[in-house]
């Protein structure tokens, strides 16, 4: 939006023996009117709690909620006759199609072949032949490796499957989001109007708008690429309109002073100057995409999350684990591929890329091989059918029962700990949310607002909380902001300790990271199912599964901004003797402030990404009010507004956040970072 | 050119000799396959064709379906496409042909006014009983009902609220809630009734059962809403409270309720198109008809012996022939 203002700077460099900075007043003297709002807020609260808490039932719904219902109801009602529905739905027929012709190229039977038309065989090497030429042969080693993987552990289908869908979501996000991307990177205007969708696409719980989704495309594939499309189109749009915006005045004048015309400009110099940006948008798209294998097998969409919503069924974790694992696999390779080639094109469009002899050679011989493969694959099943291996189904016994050791070994522990927190900490905080009367709330947060944010925080907490107030699920809301905010705390304490220590020691950070990475990757379903052994349907639970998603993101953050505090000041304060605590707590993290609100800002809509996961474990609240929405049609427009609601929550906890940092909003790929954008995998920087 | 050269006289060798390994250990050809595939094409005459058998997310559901859909693929040759849906989208797919078959319906007055032909658009058919009774009500585990008899009573439920107090109920005793797809009535049952308890939900199947599990290992106190057929009552016993008993019309507006959940005589519902077709799974359908000691035994297999829903099938295919065959008359 403010794209003039400054860019949030990391720390300033500071000269050499500079003194240690003093640490800032004005942030620190805030806290003081806060705690007077919640002293006060808790005085009114004694006098007042359990009056006007707007609370409603779990399965209970209000007129406004049916008014909702009845906009499905209508659509559905007039689906013969709605000519919307008639154009959508040959859309999905054509996307069915897509999806059932490469299925046959690939992993189905062929009619009247017993067999895909391409066989395991070709396609491995045929992927491993495009990794080849668009990277280099690391990456293709890494895909065959992949590849194999798939097949060892007996989800070759699932995962083809996967591919497809993401694959023809990612080209059409291409198709429809680089023009738009192009429109907001140089248009004002339009990217104010755009964005706030885009934040509005990423927000909104899938599980609200999968039964429209199914009236307008129908079930199965067609469901499946729509609604990753929605989820996933959002991050290239900003990316690419960030990377055109970025591309200096100075280039654009210069060659403007050429007399060049808008598509020259356009084409010659924005768009080429800008590919390595958009290049990073695809991939944090396709990265989006695979994470939406899960929820679209909610509609029988095809792909790695069939089996693990199987495993969540019949509450099977090793049944779970293997294909969540798979998804991981299959974001690495796609991630590591889509970087390697665009640092290729880089190299290649600088006048790099290596001796081309040798590497026409590789082309051409490879290309043998890929053919000579999808030959044999053509002719022999058994290079057509993935041959049965039993290690997946050991490795899924060996998750289960270690699992079970865990849960039996350490189950009293776990019950304890859940219990001192919910009654310690989660109970006493919901008390004063949701317990105080709605007005009260309502003017206690929209102070706190005003006292870390001011007058801009305010006027958006002011709309948010009205908005939410209106959608008549307030007591839930209030619920679901006290769940929001302790996992966010317990995040920011886990990003304390191991970013500070991941930036201090290199090979703490080569180690955790991949596991970091996994966590981002994995779907939430799979670790569900351990957590819930351990502590049973509570709000705990959704507050761990929160965490597990969150810490990740977080962590990183801090990791990053504290390793990136000068070593010449870090150098100056050893120079004065002062002790390993005093140089983090009174260098490191101080200068590496602005990360740190960031790292908070990204923890609080990550652990509220997950509030529909949590309200699938016990923990009630908006959650499970939309998953209610989607279970029962009659009740869909309580789940509407439960989706806006959570919606409102981001955008309020977003802004006063933002202002709080005074961060501009942006949407960069670098440590300045977007709205509800996905962190980048990979190793340390 | 050399390089290129022996580059290629490596791969023609390298290749042939794959191929004589591959072929001699049997790989098998595919041409053979396809002319037979083709021949089989042009013997069968259209007779089953497409079989969109709908999966409803509980395990004792996709025991009936794929029992069904197994019959159907390996008797009548039908291609069986087993969709995992939610029952809401299942029903919204009978208009546009994607499914055909819910074999499982636990009553959903909502779905039958807006898709049976009497009220709604017609798209769906009840296609009668399919022998499983449905019971849903309070229950405790075993241990409970054996250690405090008197807890089996509903009355006696505020004596002992208390004890079933977690930190999530809030200070009342914590009443354990279905997966939100479930017919139920609980937050009105306790309120209607002045019980001292908070209902939590517990979200799936699958959260429920760790929790009633747990219950019975460790000898806590659990009450939740559960049902028959069910294959972990086979594992734990899980013993039910009576409620007010039910009457004719009691359960008619939600806020009201005071009474136990009738018994439901679980119903097959299917796209009226496909009903109408020719398709020789349309009879098989409507024969179809077992018990809930059938499904609980196939849902063991599955989620305690860990079967793939294919072989649990085939499993009690292969070993209840006969019932098989009065489904095929």
């Amino acid at each position: 939006m403010t794209t003039t203002a400054p860019a949030p700077t990391a720390p300033k460099p500071v000269e050499p023996g500079a003194a240690p900075p003093v640490p800032e007043r004005q942030s620190l003297s805030r806290w003081i009117p806060a705690a007077a709002v919640v002293a006060v807020w808790i005085i009114v609260w004694t006098l007042t709690k359990g009056n006007d808490t707007l609370a409603l039932p779990g399965t209970a719904r209000t007129d406004l909620h049916d008014r909702l219902t009845e906009f499905q109801n209508d659509l559905l009602a007039g689906r013969a006759t709605n000519p919307v529905m008639q154009f959508t739905n040959s859309i999905a027929d054509a996307l069915r199609g897509a999806v059932e012709w490469l299925q046959k190229m690939v992993v189905l039977p062929s009619f009247p072949r017993p067999v895909p038309e391409i066989g395991w065989l070709g396609v491995t090497a045929l992927a491993t032949y495009v990794g080849l030429v668009v990277a280099n042969w690391r990456i293709a080693l890494l895909v065959l490796g992949s590849f194999l993987s798939f097949g060892v552990f007996g989800y070759w289908q699932d995962s083809l499957d996967l591919l497809i869908i993401t694959g023809i979501s990612v080209v059409i996000a291409v198709v429809i989001g680089l023009p738009l991307g192009v429109l907001i990177g140089t248009n004002k205007r339009a990217n104010a109007i755009v964005t706030p969708v885009l934040d509005f696409m990423q927000t909104m719980p899938t599980f609200v708008y999968l039964l429209p989704i199914v009236l307008f495309f129908g079930i199965g594939p067609s469901a499946a690429v729509v609604s990753t499309l929605i989820y996933a189109l959002p991050p290239l749009i900003r990316i690419a309109g960030f990377g055109i915006r970025e591309v200096s005045t100075t280039t654009i004048e210069a060659t403007d002073s050429a007399g060049q015309t808008y598509w020259q400009r356009l084409v010659k110099v924005q768009i080429p100057m800008a590919r390595k940006t958009i290049i990073v948008g695809l991939n944090q798209t396709t990265l989006a995409a695979l994470s939406m294998a899960t929820l679209a097998a909610f509609v029988n969409g095809p792909g790695l999350g069939k089996p693990v919503l199987a495993g969540l069924r019949i509450n099977d974790v090793g049944t779970a684990f293997v294909p969540g694992a798979l998804i991981v696999v299959m974001a690495i390779m796609l991630d590591r591929t889509t970087t390697a080639a665009s640092e290729r094109a880089e190299k290649v469009a600088r006048g790099g890329g290596g001796n081309v002899r040798v590497r026409r050679a590789m082309i051409i011989g490879g290309a043998v091989v890929a053919l000579v493969c999808i030959y044999l694959s053509r002719t022999y099943v058994s290079l057509a059918e993935f041959p049965t291996y039993t290690i997946g189904d050991k490795v899924a016994s060996g998750v289960s029962d270690g699992v079970d050791w865990f849960t039996d070994t350490f189950g009293g522990a776990t019950e304890w700990i859940k219990d001192l927190i919910t009654n310690q900490f989660l109970n006493r905080t919901q008390a004063l949310l949701a317990d105080s009367p709605w007005w009260l709330s309502f003017i206690a947060i929209a102070a706190l607002a005003f006292v870390f944010g001011g007058v801009r925080a305010l006027v958006s907490t002011i709309v948010c909380l009205a908005g939410m107030w209106y959608f008549d699920l307030w007591n839930d809301a209030m619920k679901t902001l006290n769940m929001t905010l302790v996992a966010t705390v317990l995040v920011m304490i886990l990003a304390l300790v191991f970013g500070v220590w991941m930036a201090r020691d290199r090979r703490v950070d080569l180690g955790i990271r991949p596991l970091l990475d996994a966590g981002q990757t994995i779907p939430p379903f799979v670790y569900l199912i351990p957590v819930l052994a351990l502590f049973g349907p509570s709000r705990f639970t959704a507050i761990t599964a929160g965490i597990v998603y969150a810490a990740p993101a977080a962590i990183k953050l801090v990791a990053d901004g504290v390793k990136a505090v000068s070593p010449t000041t870090i150098e100056a304060g050893r120079s004065t003797g002062q002790t390993t605590w005093q140089e983090i707590t009174k260098v490191q993290l101080p200068m590496a402030k602005g990360s740190l609100v960031l790292a908070t800002n990204q923890g609080l809509l990550y652990v509220l990404a997950m509030t529909v996961i949590g309200g699938l474990v016990g923990a009630g609240a908006l959650g499970y009010d939309v998953v209610y929405g989607f279970s029962r049609s009659e009740a869909w427009g309580k789940g509407l507004a439960a989706g806006i609601t959570i919606v409102l929550l981001g955008v309020m906890l977003d802004r006063i956040t933002r202002a709080a940092a005074d961060v501009r909003r942006d949407d960069g790929p670098t440590t300045r970072r977007a709205f509800n954008i996905r962190l980048p995998i990979g190793p340390p920087r | 050119m050399r390089t290129a050269r022996t580059r290629g006289a490596r791969l023609g060798a390298v290749a042939a000799i794959a191929t004589l390994v591959l072929s001699a250990c049997g790989g098998g050809s595919i041409d053979d396959q396809t002319e037979a595939n083709e021949d089989a094409a042009g013997d069968a005459g259209g007779e089953c064709g497409d079989l969109n058998m709908a999966v409803n997310p509980w395990v004792g559901y996709e025991a009936s379906a794929y029992v069904v859909g197994e019959v159907a693929k390996a008797e009548l040759g039908c291609t069986v496409n087993y969709k995992e849906l939610k029952e809401d989208v299942s029903w919204q797919g009978f208009g546009t042909g994607e499914v055909d078959v819910v074999i499982e319906d636990w009553g959903h007055p909502d779905l039958e006014k807006k898709f049976f032909a009497e009220e709604g658009d017609g798209t769906a058919t009840d296609f009668g009983p399919q022998g499983n009774v449905g019971i849903i009500g309070w229950f405790v585990p075993p241990w409970l009902a054996e250690e405090h008899p008197d807890i089996l009573d509903w009355e006696n439920l505020n004596k002992y609220a208390s004890e079933f107090a977690t930190s999530e109920s809030g200070g009342k005793g914590q009443f354990l809630g279905a997966d939100p797809s479930y017919v139920q009535f609980d937050e009105s049952i306790v309120s209607n009734l002045d019980l001292d308890f908070q209902v939590v939900f517990s979200g799936s199947e699958a959260a429920s059962i760790e929790a009633f599990r747990k219950a019975e290992e460790n000898k806590e106190w659990v009450i939740g809403y559960w049902y028959e057929p069910q294959y972990f009552n086979a594992e734990v016993a899980m013993q039910r409270v009576a409620l007010p008993p039910y009457t004719e019309g009691c359960q008619d507006d939600p806020a009201t309720v005071a009474c136990d959940y009738p018994e439901t005589e679980l119903k097959k519902i299917v796209g009226t198109e496909w009903s109408e077709s020719d398709s020789t799974a349309v009879a098989l359908v409507q024969n179809f008809t077992w018990t809930n000691e059938d499904q609980n035994v196939v849902a063991g297999y599955i989620a305690a012996d860990g079967m793939s829903p294919e072989e649990a099938a085939q499993k009690w295919i292969d070993e209840n022939g006969d019932k098989v065959d009065a489904w095929l008359q």
